[in-house]
């Protein structure tokens, strides 16, 4: 087929919009395509009223739909509601009851936006996808490999949740974003005419109001009828000295401060959740220094898979500075040793290990227990 | 890119006809119905010229017309303005009713009342006997759509009618889809109430009828005026009565001779289909059903990308029953007649009207080969995905 169209994923935010008129811009055949992914309706006691800031709200499909139509582009809302809960919510609300602190946004990249969205792109004809990420792909010529960059905005870049990309997928992908600059984004929207050039940026994980898990897991259980085990239990030291009590291991996460309900003479952080034992493990500041790390389920998006120890920069949270450690093979292929140069504080399972070199995302894994 | 329209259960584009007398109206017939000037009296006289065009295709009297906004506003004014107030009072319907008659059953359970939906089989047309079956002393109203606006089945409704005459129970018919593409005779129906819409018939939206048997018993639902010999207060819309009175006026001068023309292009269609695209099957009863319609399961394409791949290639049809935006869950019709959640979601919709031709239906069925061989390709070359 000549002049295939590229299949924009339009979000209704700003970044995705400027894409399409970028793209549009260029000359580029386009097919704007809303996920939607989760109905926001469900679990009406998690309402707030305040919905701005969430993704698949009916005003972001409104939005999406202006921007298409402003753009003159078809456009189409498709519903990935079935799988989005079976890949990404599900998981989720296991991993936080196994006591580990899921990263869903992962998930759905690996899953929803790089993989039904792929299939979707295929049957309206589209070879290439574009989204509103900030990254970065280019191809390597001596490597014969893809590579994933770190978009240009340090501020705003996204790779910590695109580490699972593969080759197959890298190659069909566009982040026209990834060169550009969060300011510039805005300024190109305004200058493109995009009625929404000063919404403001979602927050958060998309499906869980207001940042407030634990909330938003009580009211998915409930409406799964799932009866929960009474939750409470112990908070204790190192030692198993019983400092208090808790209402359910799942409103803890490692690193925590706040909300522990004890008064100590230093400050208390949470080093472990053990939700067999519904127990909370807690210490001081340096208790939570880790010298390693194992990560499983690796992903090699841009480097060839590992067969010595490489070094690398690792990230281990969203917002964490990557730190110079030593990737180590381990006789399963997909699992890695990382060996820190420093000790990190609050090495948290079930969030991600993005090994880095400089921009370039060699790979990336989930943190194990 | 040229678009080509096979979604006419959907809605229908306005016909020439209906647009000269909505524009001649809205430009010259001002005057308010209940007014006694010369202007008020214009517009009673085009008001009542229109109650005579619609009364004259469903072979009913004038004053059993009552105008409303539309299909939603007649299938309630019909079933609440029956049952209400609803306590003690039962009411039979069907599983594969729209959503305005679904929800006013659930209304009037809400308020006390009964309802006993009735299941349809694979054929998608009820069985007369199940309805009896369900007959119960406090049984008020029997509501039953003439033809589904998914499959296009026609319903018994004359047997039905016969049955809820011998039983003192009153009937009412959805005939938004039927009216113009069935004979419509509600003496031979043996309907009470019977609802139609204009812009399923080339006619504008918002503004349809609910025919009214004389002497049925019919509480208003609108307070206000007393308008429409009080059944439904509210200034009257003469320019969209007056287009829905010509339209009828249209189907029922043409309606045998344009129904015979679109049926010879629905099967044109359908067996073009079934020849050039392996495993397709027909849903519902192909013998009983309105001559504009067809749905097609085309086994293991996901209906929702078939639809997008065929508007990318100029043709507008549709997978289950249209939605603002949201949910796919599986058509509730397809799935009361049997039919997997999957095979559901496998259903397309191609509903035909005044405006195709054989050019174009043969261009469709070009399309749906090319989209449905592209499609299934693609789900052979991805087997792994989980």
């Amino acid at each position: 087929m000549p002049d295939r169209p590229i299949a924009v994923a339009m979000s209704g935010g700003v970044d995705s919009s400027t894409v399409a008129a970028l793209l549009v811009r260029q000359g580029q055949r386009v097919v704007g395509l809303t996920m939607q992914l989760w109905n926001q309706r469900r679990l009406p006691q998690l309402q707030t009223g305040e919905s701005s800031g969430r993704c698949c709200s009916l005003d972001d499909v409104y939005d999406a739909r202006w921007v298409a139509g402003q753009l003159g582009i078809p456009y189409y809302v498709v519903n990935f509601e079935a799988d989005f809960e079976e890949q990404v919510v599900r998981p989720f609300v296991s991993e936080y009851l196994s006591g580990r602190t899921p990263i869903p946004c992962t998930l759905c990249n690996n899953f929803i936006k790089f993989d039904r969205f792929l299939e979707m792109a295929d049957s309206v004809g589209a070879e290439k996808v574009a989204t509103g990420h900030y990254a970065r792909i280019r191809f390597d010529q001596v490597s014969g490999r893809y590579q994933l960059l770190r978009g240009v905005d340090t501020a705003k870049d996204q790779t910590y949740f695109l580490w699972g990309l593969t080759q197959p997928q890298l190659a069909r992908t566009l982040f026209p974003l990834g060169e550009l600059k969060k300011s510039e984004v805005r300024r190109l929207a305004a200058e493109l005419g995009i009625p929404i050039a000063d919404k403001p940026d979602s927050q958060e994980i998309c499906f869980v109001p207001n940042g407030d898990y634990a909330a938003f897991l009580d009211a998915y259980l409930a409406e799964q009828g799932v009866a929960r085990d009474a939750a409470t239990g112990e908070i204790v030291d190192r030692s198993g000295a019983v400092l208090g009590t808790h209402q359910g291991v799942h409103h803890f996460t490692v690193g925590q401060r706040r909300g522990l309900g004890i008064a100590r003479g230093e400050p208390l952080y949470v080093i472990a959740t053990e939700p067999a034992r519904q127990r909370v493990v807690v210490g001081r500041g340096e208790e939570l220094l880790r010298p390693s790390l194992v990560a499983g389920q690796v992903n090699w998006a841009s480097w060839p898979p590992l067969t010595r120890p490489e070094r690398a920069q690792v990230q281990i949270r969203n917002k964490h500075v990557a730190a110079w450690a030593t990737l180590h093979p381990t006789e399963d292929p997909t699992r890695v040793q990382v060996a820190f140069d420093e000790p990190q504080r609050a090495v948290t399972p079930g969030q991600a290990a993005v090994f880095y070199v400089g921009d370039l995302v060699a790979g990336g894994g989930w943190i194990e227990a | 890119m040229r678009h080509c329209y096979f979604d006419h259960n959907a809605t229908t584009p306005l016909s020439p006809e209906a647009l000269e007398t909505l524009s001649v109206c809205l430009a010259e017939v001002y005057g308010n119905a209940s007014s006694i000037h010369h202007f008020g009296q214009a517009a009673k006289q085009r008001l009542e010229q229109a109650r005579r065009q619609v009364a004259a295709l469903l072979h009913a009297r004038p004053p059993e017309i009552v105008f409303v906004s539309g299909g939603t506003e007649a299938d309630n004014l019909a079933l609440l303005g029956v049952a209400r107030p609803c306590a003690g009072k039962h009411v039979i319907t069907t599983t594969i009713e729209h959503p305005a008659v679904l929800q006013a059953c659930a209304q009037i359970e809400q308020e006390g009342g009964r309802v006993t939906y009735v299941p349809v089989g694979a054929s998608g047309v009820v069985d007369p006997a199940a309805v009896a079956d369900a007959l119960r002393p406090e049984t008020v109203l029997i509501s039953v759509m003439h033809v589904n606006n998914e499959l296009g089945t026609a319903q018994p409704i004359e047997q039905i009618g016969r049955l809820a005459r011998q039983a003192g129970v009153l009937l009412h018919a959805d005939g938004v889809q039927a009216a113009g593409k069935l004979e419509t005779d509600v003496e031979r129906l043996g309907v009470d109430l019977y609802s139609v819409s204009a812009h399923k018939l080339n006619g504008p939206k918002g503004v349809g009828a609910l025919y009214v048997r004389k002497g049925t018993p019919l509480r208003r639902q609108m307070h206000g005026g007393r308008h429409e010999r009080e059944r439904r207060a509210g200034t009257e819309n003469v320019p969209g009565a007056a287009a829905l009175g010509r339209v009828c006026e249209w189907f029922q001068q043409h309606g045998a001779e344009e129904a015979a023309r679109v049926a010879a292009l629905r099967d044109r269609l359908e067996q073009g289909i079934l020849r050039r695209v392996p495993a397709v099957t027909v849903n519902g009863d192909r013998a009983r059903r309105t001559p504009n319609t067809t749905n097609l399961c085309f086994a293991g394409i996901e209906g929702e990308a078939m639809v997008i791949a065929l508007d990318l290639r100029g043709f507008a049809v549709s997978s289950g029953a249209a939605c603002s935006s949201g949910s796919v869950e599986p058509s509730h019709v397809l799935t009361a007649i049997g039919l997997r959640r999957e095979q559901a979601r496998s259903s397309l919709r191609f509903s035909l009207g005044r405006g195709n031709t054989v050019e174009q239906v043969d261009a469709l069925i070009e399309a749906v080969a090319e989209a449905a061989a592209h499609l299934r390709r693609l789900s052979v070359e991805a087997p792994t995905h989980a």
